[in-house]
C-alpha cells in the first residue's frame, strides 16, 4: 500500500491557498450530475452535506438516529476554538497551529493542522451568521474562555451546550437543503457495508432500522462522518449508539486505519457508581477555568468529608506539578495525574477512584451567581446524577474514554486509501496527533465539513470518470448478500449471552490493558483475551426477534461484533508503538513520570492495512516531518 | 447508599405501527437507587432477551439529557416525575421500593407509534424544513464581531435555542400541539438580528407546517412548559403568535409551505 499524503509544496502558510487554486473545479451546471453519499449527520456530516448541496451536488445523507439533530456532536459542552484574537492576548493562526501540534505531542501532520487553524476563523463567522447564540459580553461582542493546553482565550461557547448549538446550526442548514431538494435524508438507516468497484468507492449498503430492509445506494463518492470508536471501552462519554462499524467496514474493504491506539481519556467525568452503569457523563473541561483539582495529601484522610480536610492537608497536584498551566494542563496529562493520585491510595469516593474538583475559591471570589451563569447547567446535571450539590461540596471526577484521535487514514484532501472514500471529523485521524486539545473537536468537524471537503470533493469528481453503475452490479449484490448473511448469522446463534454482556467484557479488557496506561505484558494479555471473547460471542450470543422489524438487540450485536475485531487492532497498534506520546502512555517509556517519545523510531503515522480475517494486518508508515514546529519535549511545567 | 428496590412495570407493547397494542406487566428486581431509569429498563430487557422474549423498544442515545432522543410517558407524565429532567437523566432514587410504574409512548396523531415506546417524530424535522433556519450559504458571512448583539437578546435567544426537540411538549398537551417547539425556534432566530430578514415568512411557514402535520392548536394550557426538560418558556408562544399575526397582515406572495410526509 502506498501512502501519498498529497501535501502541497511551498511554505506552510501558503499551502492551502495554493492548493485551492490548483484543484480542479466542477462547473455549476455539472455539479447536479454528481451524487455524493454522506454517512453521519453530526457536525462533520451535516455541515458537509449542507455545504455540498448548496454548491449544487446531489447529496444523500444517512443517520442511524431518528433525526440528524440527535448526532452525538450535540453533547459537546465546552466550546470551539477560533484564532480570532478578539481578546488581544497574542493569539494568531500561527499560535493555534503551534498549540495544536504541541498538544498532539508531535504526532499530527503539520500541513493539515495549519489549514485547520486557518479556517477556524471562518467557522466562527459562519456559525454566527447561522444564528448560533454564542455567549456575548455586555458590549454585544463575542465572549471567550480558556481551555486546556493554551495560554490564550480563544474558545467561543454557548453556555455549556456549544456542541448542541453548533450542531443545530448545521442541522438547520441541512434541513434547509433537504427542503430545497438538494439532500435526501435517510433517518434510522445504518451503514453496514461499503461497496467498491475496481477498488473505487461507489456506494454503501444500509439496513433500514425500522423495516429491516437491506438496501444498496450508488454514488460517485462516499463520505464517512461517523465519529469515533470510544465505545470500544463500553463505558465512555459517547452516546449509546456511537460505534465503529462504518469505519471498520471500510477498513475491511481496504481503507488504512491510522493510529488506532490514540484514544483520549478525558480527566473530568463523573466517576463510575454501580455495575449496571451504561455510560459515563462528562463534566466540561471549561470547569477547570474556575475549579481546582485536589486530593488529600494523606491516605488516612480519603474517607473524611472534604470540608474536614484543612487547606494545608490538600494536594492541588496539577497546580503543584504544572505551575504555568495549573488546572488547565492538557487532558492526557491531567488524566494520568488523577490516576497516579488514585493509584497512590489518595482517591476519594466509592472505590477510591475519584478526585475533587472544587469551586469554593471561585464562589468566594466571583459569587455563586456568576458561577451559575458560567456553568449552571453542568452543576444541575452533576446534582441530578450524583444527588450532591456542587455549590456546597466539591465535585468528584475521574477520567473516562471520551474521544479517539485515531481513525481512517486520509490524505490532505481527506480521502482515504480507497479512491472516492472521504473521511471527515472524528472518523479520520489527521489533525490531533496523539492528544486532542479541548474545544478542537468541534473546530475540526466543522472545518472538514464546511471548508475543506466541499473543495476537495470537487477536485476528485472533476479528475475522474465515473462509469454508470446500478445496484445490480455484482459488487453491490455481493455486499447486500454479505449484510444479509451476517444478520442471519447473528440471529441464528441462539446462545445464552446478550450482546451487551460481551461488550462489557471487551470494555473491561480494553480499559484494563489499553486505557490510560499500557504495557507490553498487559497488551499481550489483551491480545489473548479478546479473541477468546470474540469466539464465545459467535457461539453463545443471543439475539431475540427477527431481522425484518425494528430490533435494537440486533443493531447492538452487529456493532459489538465489529468492536470485538477492532479492539484487537487497537491493542496491536499500542503494542507496536514502543514509546509514550499524548494519550498513548506506555509505562515502560517515561521520564520522571512524564511521557517519553522516541522520535528516532516512531515519528510516523501507523496506518494498518487489512489482509484477511486470519492473517495479521500490515503496518504502513507515513513519516511525519516537522519543519515549522520543532520537535521538542512537551512541557507544561 | 440504601438497599435495592423492586419495581412493578406496566409497559405499552405494540409490534408495529398497524399492530394492536396492549399493556404487559414486568417486575424489575434488585434495582439500585443510584441507577438511571433507562439502566433499570436495560436490566429488564437483558432478562427478557435471555428468556428469548422481545425486549421493550425505546429510543435513547446520549443518556445525558441533550440529544432529545429519549422520552416516554411515565405514570402519565412526559419524562416522569422530576422537573427539568429527561427520561435518561431520571434516577431511580425518585421512586420507592414497591412502586408501580406505567410506561407509554408519546401519544399524538402526528407522532405515530413505530414500536412499543418508539414514535415517529419526523414531523418536527419538517417543521424546521419549513423555515427553521437562516438562509446563509457556507462561506458568505462577514466577520463574527461585525454585528454586535445585546447580551440580553443573545441570552434570550439561547434560552429558546436550548430546546432539544424531544416532543414532550406535544405529549403533555391536551391538544397535542407542537407550539412550544415551533415557538422556541421562531423565537431563537427571530430574537437575533441575523434572523430578521426571514422573520415573518418563517413564522407563517412553520405555523402552516404544524397544522399540515396534524398537530393540535394551542389553547395555552401550559402543560408543555411544565413537561419541558429544558424549561422553555410559554412566553415564546406569545412571541410566535405576534410574529404570525404581523406576518399575516403584511403578507407578501412569497410565502412557502411544504407538503406533509
Amino acid at each position: 500500500m502506498k501512502l501519498d499524503s498529497k501535501i502541497p509544496t511551498g511554505p506552510i502558510a501558503e499551502k492551502w491557498d495554493k492548493h485551492r487554486f490548483e484543484m480542479k473545479l466542477v462547473n455549476p451546471a455539472n455539479k447536479r450530475k454528481y451524487h455524493v453519499i454522506v454517512v453521519g449527520s453530526g457536525l462533520a456530516g451535516a455541515s458537509a452535506a449542507a455545504s455540498m448541496s448548496e454548491l449544487g451536488y446531489n447529496v444523500s445523507c444517512f443517520a442511524f438516529q431518528d433525526s440528524p439533530r440527535r448526532a452525538h456532536s450535540i453533547a459537546a459542552q465546552g466550546g470551539i476554538n477560533g484564532a480570532k484574537n478578539y481578546r488581544n492576548d497574542g493569539d494568531s493562526i500561527q499560535r493555534l497551529f503551534y498549540d495544536t501540534v504541541k498538544g498532539g505531542d508531535f504526532r499530527a501532520r503539520e500541513a493539515n493542522v495549519f489549514r485547520l487553524a486557518q479556517v477556524s476563523v471562518d467557522i466562527i463567522d459562519q456559525c454566527v451568521a447561522q444564528g448560533v447564540p454564542f455567549a456575548r459580553e455586555y458590549g454585544g461582542l463575542l465572549a471567550n474562555r480558556s481551555f486546556g493546553g493554551a495560554q490564550v482565550s480563544r474558545t467561543f461557547y454557548a453556555r455549556g451546550q456549544t456542541g448542541q448549538q453548533l450542531l443545530l446550526g448545521a442541522y438547520q442548514a441541512l434541513e434547509k437543503e433537504i427542503a430545497r431538494g438538494g439532500v435526501k435524508m435517510y433517518n434510522r438507516h445504518e451503514m453496514l457495508e461499503l461497496v467498491t468497484i475496481n477498488g473505487v468507492a461507489r456506494g454503501i449498503v444500509t439496513r433500514n432500522l425500522v423495516t429491516g430492509a437491506v438496501e444498496a445506494h450508488v454514488a460517485d463518492a462516499v463520505v464517512l462522518g461517523t465519529g469515533g470508536y470510544g465505545n470500544v471501552f463500553y463505558l465512555s462519554t459517547n452516546a449509546q449508539g456511537c460505534n465503529a462499524t462504518a469505519i471498520y467496514r471500510a477498513y475491511k474493504k481496504g481503507a488504512a486505519f491510522a493510529n488506532p491506539c490514540y484514544t483520549q481519556i478525558h480527566p473530568t467525568c463523573i466517576p463510575v457508581a454501580g455495575e449496571h452503569q451504561s455510560k459515563l457523563t462528562l463534566m466540561s473541561e471549561s470547569l477547570r477555568n474556575d475549579g481546582r483539582v485536589w486530593v488529600p495529601k494523606k491516605r488516612e484522610d480519603v474517607g473524611k468529608k472534604p470540608s474536614e480536610i484543612p487547606e494545608e492537608d490538600r494536594d492541588y497536584y496539577l497546580e503543584r506539578k504544572y505551575p504555568s498551566y495549573g488546572n488547565l494542563a492538557p487532558r492526557d496529562i491531567s488524566s494520568r495525574a488523577a490516576k497516579e493520585a488514585c493509584d497512590d491510595g489518595r482517591g476519594v469516593g466509592p472505590g477510591g477512584r475519584g478526585v475533587y474538583l472544587d469551586f469554593a475559591d471561585s464562589i468566594t471570589r466571583l459569587g455563586a451567581k456568576e458561577i451559575a451563569e458560567r456553568y449552571g447547567n453542568l452543576f444541575e446535571m452533576y446534582q441530578r446524577i450524583t444527588d450532591e450539590n456542587p455549590y456546597e461540596v466539591p465535585m468528584r471526577i475521574y477520567p473516562a474514554s471520551h474521544y479517539t484521535m485515531g481513525g481512517l487514514w486520509v490524505d490532505y484532501n481527506l480521502m482515504s486509501t480507497i479512491p472516492g472514500l472521504h473521511v471527515i471529523g472524528e472518523a479520520n485521524f489527521s489533525d490531533h496527533g496523539a492528544n486532542r486539545l479541548g474545544a478542537s473537536a468541534l473546530m475540526q468537524g466543522l472545518a472538514d465539513g464546511y471548508f475543506v471537503l466541499p473543495y476537495t470533493i470537487g477536485h476528485y469528481l472533476a479528475s475522474n470518470k465515473f462509469e454508470k453503475v446500478t445496484t445490480d452490479h455484482p459488487e453491490f449484490r455481493a455486499a447486500v448478500d454479505a449484510v444479509q448473511q451476517r444478520t442471519s448469522r447473528l440471529l441464528g446463534i441462539n446462545g445464552k449471552r446478550t450482546a451487551d454482556s460481551f461488550h462489557r467484557a471487551l470494555g473491561k479488557i480494553m480499559w484494563e490493558h489499553c486505557g490510560m496506561a499500557r504495557n507490553e505484558a498487559g497488551l499481550k494479555q489483551a491480545l489473548r483475551e479478546i479473541p477468546a471473547v470474540r469466539e464465545e460471542f459467535w457461539q453463545n450470543l443471543t439475539v431475540p426477534g427477527s431481522g425484518d422489524t425494528l430490533n435494537q438487540q440486533l443493531e447492538k450485536a452487529g456493532r459489538v461484533a465489529d468492536f470485538l475485531e477492532f479492539g484487537e487492532l487497537m491493542c496491536l497498534d499500542a503494542l507496536h508503538r514502543e514509546e509514550s506520546c499524548g494519550g498513548h502512555f506506555r509505562e515502560e517509556y517515561q521520564e520522571a513520570g512524564e511521557a517519553k517519545r522516541n522520535d528516532d523510531a516512531f515519528c510516523y503515522v501507523a496506518a494498518w492495512e487489512y489482509t484477511g480475517d486470519t492473517s495479521a494486518p500490515v503496518l504502513n508508515k507515513e513519516p511525519l516531518e516537522f519543519e515549522n514546529v520543532h520537535l521538542a519535549t512537551r512541557s507544561y511545567k | 447508599m440504601s438497599g435495592t428496590m423492586t419495581i412493578k412495570l406496566k409497559v405499552w407493547r405494540q409490534a408495529g405501527p398497524k399492530a394492536p397494542g396492549k399493556f404487559e406487566e414486568y417486575t424489575a428486581t434488585d434495582v439500585s437507587p443510584e441507577s438511571s431509569f433507562l439502566e433499570m429498563l436495560d436490566v429488564v430487557n437483558d432478562k427478557l432477551a435471555l428468556e428469548g422474549k422481545d425486549p421493550i423498544a425505546f429510543d435513547h442515545d446520549c443518556r445525558e439529557g441533550i440529544c432529545g432522543m429519549c422520552g416516554m410517558m411515565i405514570n402519565g407524565v412526559a419524562h416522569g416525575p422530576s422537573k427539568l429532567t429527561t427520561t435518561c437523566q431520571l434516577h431511580m432514587r425518585s421512586f420507592k421500593d414497591g412502586d408501580s410504574i406505567t410506561l407509554e409512548p408519546w401519544r399524538a396523531k402526528a407522532f405515530p407509534v413505530i414500536r412499543d415506546l418508539i414514535v415517529d417524530r419526523s414531523a418536527i424535522d419538517r417543521i424546521i424544513q419549513a423555515g427553521g433556519f437562516i438562509s446563509v450559504a457556507t462561506g458568505s458571512p462577514q466577520d463574527a464581531n461585525a454585528l454586535p448583539i445585546a447580551k440580553p437578546d443573545a441570552d434570550e435567544a439561547m434560552d429558546a435555542a436550548a430546546c432539544i426537540g424531544c416532543g414532550a411538549c406535544v405529549a403533555a398537551c391536551p391538544n397535542a400541539s407542537v407550539s412550544l417547539f415551533t415557538a422556541a425556534k421562531i423565537s431563537h432566530l427571530g430574537l437575533l438580528p441575523q434572523g430578521q430578514p426571514e422573520r415573518y415568512r418563517r413564522a407563517l411557514s412553520m405555523v402552516a407546517q404544524m397544522d399540515l402535520e396534524g398537530f393540535g392548536g394551542c389553547t395555552l394550557f401550559g402543560e408543555c412548559m411544565a413537561a419541558c426538560p429544558k424549561g422553555i418558556s410559554i412566553d415564546f408562544i406569545k412571541r410566535m403568535n405576534g410574529d404570525y399575526i404581523w406576518g399575516a397582515i403584511s403578507e407578501r406572495p412569497e410565502k412557502i409551505t411544504l407538503g406533509s410526509g
